[in-house]
């Protein structure tokens, strides 16, 4: 829907025939109203990046300091045992959370497109954890997955000894009680961006399926979720940016712990600028995070862009 | 289809009201088809309501039975268990006593600092965003999808990573430590997600009803107060729901680009909650994290009536 | 200015600044949010008040990591706080070499503070180029056992008076259903006993030998062997802790559930919060009841720099009033640590506070980690740490990665 191919209407200036408008007063409001957004993205967003990047190759530590030291802070940083495991943890949490939290939200956003009664009610349920902040939801499901007084105290209390449910100080499943906190806070908001774009499906389409005789699922499968695709895109950014900048929780709910086996990168990069004071290694271990992001996101903005421009 | 007026006059003369004084059968049943509750349709679809919602309320009862007990009980006892000696003292000293270095009175030292940040911040920033999603739509030109790309990549960025270059230029343009500082930061990282939402909701308005419009010879701003804002209702509210809950719970840009008389709420909860040394009360702690996040849960269920199907529907099709 | 220093003379001891031209407003950002501590900087916010000056606070909760973001967000704003309070140490050493914060070597010699101050090395810590930067407020250190009493004697067993008795109990201990050796989640939990054992077991010239000197030698050899095999042993003792925070570990100490803590002086609020008696219902080991040597950590107070002479002249008038033995006096026995000075009396103190006065006194006192290893090595350390506590990692491994962050420490 490019408004470029139209003849300039209002916006052109009050010429005399003869002389052509220039193209760039074309859509001039346009242009005047995207302002604030061409500043923020390259003044903040690629200014701030290249800084960043360009710092990476300092010795800084608690102030930036323009002491070059070539490739050393990432050298460091892949040597890093540290290092390895938030990769690890990150790609694990992130898959799954990706994955639950957009089945689960979609599939909750369906069931209240249904007009329930008490829409607001089961809404309001699934969305409240998003109000919360993270350091006592952290801590809240810190003692709920607490084994003494949580939930396998609970359980092996009725009678079932046997009963073990103790992720947060299993080493290799500690990054499933992050998940289990994760998915809970992330799901409501997931739920109402998708009811939102379910709601503003025509109630024609529906009908139209009906009178065709297709199958409900076949219905959601086919039409509404093809047709719900920028939703889609957009849960996925929502989530994906989530999962990448994953910090509070951890920090809330095992503190990284137990020994270190639920560190993830952007608590590795807090650390290192603040807690290490060694800027130098919090920017290479950034820079690192944005690059993995840019690897993804060009093929993407390719396909999306590149080729045939569409609505 | 029998005429009403016949209808009508049929009825006038029908038997069974003139006996009865009731409705006739000819004229047919009113109001809908009554629908017994219980179908097998309804049972799997509000249990699995049920069901979710327990997990997703699990917490929150914890937060609240932790928030009404004695320290002493919450020592001993089980974390599920419902007080035994019930006690508001809790909230109170949440609300008005706990400390924050010599400053005792609670939450409420904050609260209308995060209300004074709030508004604008929301205001300004949702502005931005969706006049930029709305130009990203409709309006493009050239570079305005790599603006775009470099807006989605901003939403990657571990924020704590803009903190210095940020105070730096906020330095430099005298921002630093007033408001407008404030919501300018809140504007800058609100806008991936933001910019994003409404771009794809634009997006898939109907081509139709824009092209009609700019044949009626109306403008940017024309349309986008007369036919984009309209019918954007829900996405606007779920903008909102994110740039409220973002801005109300943040705690680092509150507490570094403001002053010390214009720290938010967030900071005495910060305070309470992860103070270093000295004993943790946790019922304080739990009842303080509830009334942080009453603004953002009023604030949600009170959009209910936004979210009603028919305000894109009603638009669109007429 | 010849003016402030010749002020500073007239008032010495005395906190009536009632000389000063005007009523001054000093904002003053810490961590000390919680009652207790609010209780302690009151003491201080008081007698600056009481000056005709005025004390804006700002405090904010988590420790240097909070705090340090803002701190350095606001210097590059270029809207600096006046007054911010760190651990002694090494923390501040680049804001001195960028020249960002104020010089108080006038202040400390007008005060006499090298010839007060004890240890020296709380002043050394901030001290660059022969300049003194920092006035310290307190002494809090890490070298203490904790014990419950009563679970030794209801085992009838001598409560432990050295390491080597509390490994002998240890076992009987653990028979009794109680964990030996309670311990908290967190990293520098975990790295703090490291080094209390290090200490207490290596002893202190080895302990300067490679936290001082950065001698990996020593860090490879057999002394830290011991240390490390020490640790191992301990990591038997702490295992079915289960908790994460420092006072969740000491609150197992105090309800028997464990039978004691290595933890530094600041648990003692905890036992008197739980109406414990020091020597009656609980035990104290300065030293691990080995090597009775205090580390002298705690906190200070940088002011960093403004451009405004009578605003700088304030701040070192408050710099001055931080170490007045009645401020000394107050703060502290509201905060339960120990005095900078050696020439002030705290009153009554109980019985574990009073062994720590008389170990500093008597001189037996060591520089603190975060005095002699930088921020970014003393993570590392940490990180090994809390590593080694939760895997069956070996001593000899752990070692061996010890040596290297030493070698590479700056």
């Amino acid at each position: 829907m490019a408004a470029t191919e139209h003849a300039p209407v209002a916006a052109a200036p009050g010429a005399a025939p003869a002389r052509r408008p220039s193209r760039l007063f074309r859509n001039i409001s346009a242009k005047i109203a995207s302002i604030p957004m061409v500043m923020i993205a390259l003044v903040i967003f690629v200014g701030c990046t290249l800084w960043t990047v360009l710092y990476s190759f300092t010795k800084s530590g608690m102030l930036p300091r323009l002491q070059f030291v070539g490739l050393d802070q990432y050298d460091r940083l892949w040597s890093t045992a540290k290092w390895w495991v938030s990769i690890q943890n990150l790609a694990i949490y992130g898959v799954l959370s990706m994955i639950l939290t957009m089945v689960l939200g979609f599939f909750l956003a369906t069931l209240l497109d249904r007009k329930v009664r008490g829409e607001d009610v089961f809404r309001t349920i699934f969305l409240y954890p998003f109000a919360l902040s993270f350091i006592v939801t952290g801590l809240a499901w810190q003692w709920i997955l607490n084994p003494e007084h949580g939930i396998q105290g609970v359980v092996r209390s009725m009678g079932w000894e046997s009963f073990a449910f103790d992720p947060l100080n299993n080493r290799d499943i500690v990054i499933y009680g992050i998940l289990i906190a994760g998915i809970w806070q992330g799901t409501g908001l997931v739920m109402c961006i998708m009811l939102a774009g379910l709601r503003g499906i025509d109630e024609d389409i529906w009908k139209a399926a009906r009178v065709d005789g297709i199958a409900t699922w076949k219905t959601y499968t086919h039409v509404i979720i093809p047709m719900m695709r920028p939703v889609f895109v957009t849960t996925l950014v929502l989530v994906a940016s989530g999962i990448i900048k994953l910090y509070d929780l951890v920090v809330a709910q095992t503190g990284g712990g137990p020994g270190g086996a639920s560190e993830v990168p952007a608590k590795y990069v807090y650390d290192s600028m603040f807690g290490a004071q060694n800027l130098g290694q919090g920017f290479a271990a950034s820079a690192m995070m944005l690059l993995t992001v840019v690897i993804i996101l060009i093929p993407w903005a390719y396909l999306e862009f590149g080729g045939k421009k569409r609505g | 289809m029998a005429e009403p007026a016949t209808l009508g006059a049929v009825a006038a003369v029908d038997a069974v009201k003139e006996r009865t004084g009731g409705v006739g059968y000819l004229e047919g049943p009113r109001g809908g088809r009554p629908r017994r509750f219980l179908t097998t349709h309804n049972v799997v679809l509000y249990g699995t309501l049920l069901i979710v919602s327990a997990y997703f309320l699990l917490p929150l009862w914890v937060m609240l039975v932790t928030s009404f007990k004695t320290m002493d009980e919450i020592r001993m006892g089980n974390i599920f268990a419902p007080p035994t000696e019930f006690t508001v003292f809790p909230w109170i000293k949440a609300w008005s006593q706990a400390c924050t270095g010599i400053n005792c009175d609670g939450l409420s030292r904050g609260f209308w600092n995060s209300v004074y940040i709030l508004v604008p911040s929301v205001v300004v920033s949702i502005a931005v965003a969706s006049v930029s999603g709305y130009t990203l739509a409709n309006w493009r030109f050239k570079g305005s999808e790599a603006i775009f790309t470099i807006l989605i990549m901003g939403a990657f960025i571990p924020y704590q990573v803009m903190i210095y270059p940020i105070s730096i230029l906020l330095g430099k343009i005298g921002l630093f430590g007033s408001l407008w500082g404030l919501v300018l930061v809140h504007t800058i990282f609100g806008m991936p997600l933001n910019v994003l939402l409404f771009r794809n909701y634009f997006s898939s308005v109907p081509e139709e009803l824009f092209k009609a419009a700019r044949v009626d010879g109306a403008g940017f701003w024309g349309i986008f107060f007369r036919i984009m804002l309209p019918m954007s209702l829900p996405i606007f509210v779920v903008s909102m729901i994110i740039q409220i809950t973002g801005i109300w719970n943040d705690f680092l840009f509150g507490v570094i680009y403001t002053s010390n008389e214009r720290y938010p709420m967030t900071v005495q909860l910060n305070n309470i909650v992860n103070s270093v040394q000295g004993v943790k009360e946790y019922n304080v702690n739990m009842a303080a994290t509830l009334l942080t996040g009453l603004v953002p849960l009023t604030v949600y269920f009170a959009s209910g009536k936004l979210f009603v199907r028919g305000i894109a529907a009603g638009a669109v099709k007429g | 200015m010849k003016l402030t220093t010749s002020l500073l003379g007239a008032t010495a001891l005395c906190a009536m600044a009632a000389t000063a031209a005007q009523a001054v407003e000093l904002e003053v950002t810490h961590w000390w949010t919680s009652g207790g501590e609010a209780n302690a900087v009151s003491k201080l916010a008081d007698a600056w008040n009481a000056t005709g000056n005025t004390w804006v606070d700002g405090a904010i909760a988590g420790g240097g990591d909070t705090a340090r973001p803002i701190m350095i967000s606001r210097i590059l704003g270029g809207d600096p706080m006046d007054a911010f309070q760190f651990n002694h140490g090494r923390q501040a050493e680049e804001l001195i070499e960028a020249g960002l914060l104020l010089d108080l070597t006038d202040v400390a010699e007008a005060q006499g503070w090298k010839d007060l101050v004890n240890p020296s090395s709380l002043l050394d810590a901030c001290t660059y180029e022969g300049r003194i930067y920092c006035a310290p407020i307190n002494i809090h250190s890490w070298q203490w056992m904790w014990l419950n009493n009563k679970v030794y004697t209801d085992l009838g067993l001598a409560v432990p008076t050295n390491w080597q008795e509390f490994v002998d109990t240890a076992d009987e201990v653990r028979a009794a259903g109680k964990v030996p050796l309670a311990m908290g989640g967190q990293p520098w939990q975990q790295a703090g006993a490291f080094t209390v054992m290090s200490v207490a077991l290596a002893g202190q010239d080895i302990y300067l030998a490679v936290n001082r000197d950065k001698d990996e030698a020593v860090a490879a050899g057999p002394e830290y062997a011991a240390v490390f095999e020490a640790a191992a042993q301990a990591r038997e003792f702490a295992q079915g802790s289960n908790v994460q925070d420092w006072n969740q570990a000491t609150n197992m100490v105090i309800t028997g559930a464990a039978g004691a803590q290595i933890m530094g002086d600041w648990a003692q609020g905890e036992f008197a919060l739980a109406n414990m008696t020091a020597g009656t219902d609980y035990s104290c080991l300065p030293g691990l009841g080995v090597n009775q040597v205090l580390d002298a950590g705690g906190d200070a107070f940088y002011f960093p720099k403004q451009d405004d002479p009578e605003i700088e002249a304030a701040q070192k008038e408050l710099a001055a009033l931080l170490l007045a033995p009645e401020t000394q006096v107050a703060f502290n026995a509201a905060k339960g640590s120990l005095p900078v000075r050696g020439d002030v009396d705290l009153g009554t103190v109980n019985d574990c506070t009073k062994k720590g006065l008389d170990l500093l006194a008597a001189g037996n006192v060591l520089p603190a980690g975060t005095t002699l290893l930088s921020p970014d090595t003393n993570q590392q350390v940490n990180d090994l740490m809390t590593e080694f506590w939760t895997t069956d990692m070996s001593a000899a491994d752990a070692q061996a990665r010890y040596a290297d962050i030493i070698a590479n420490a700056d």
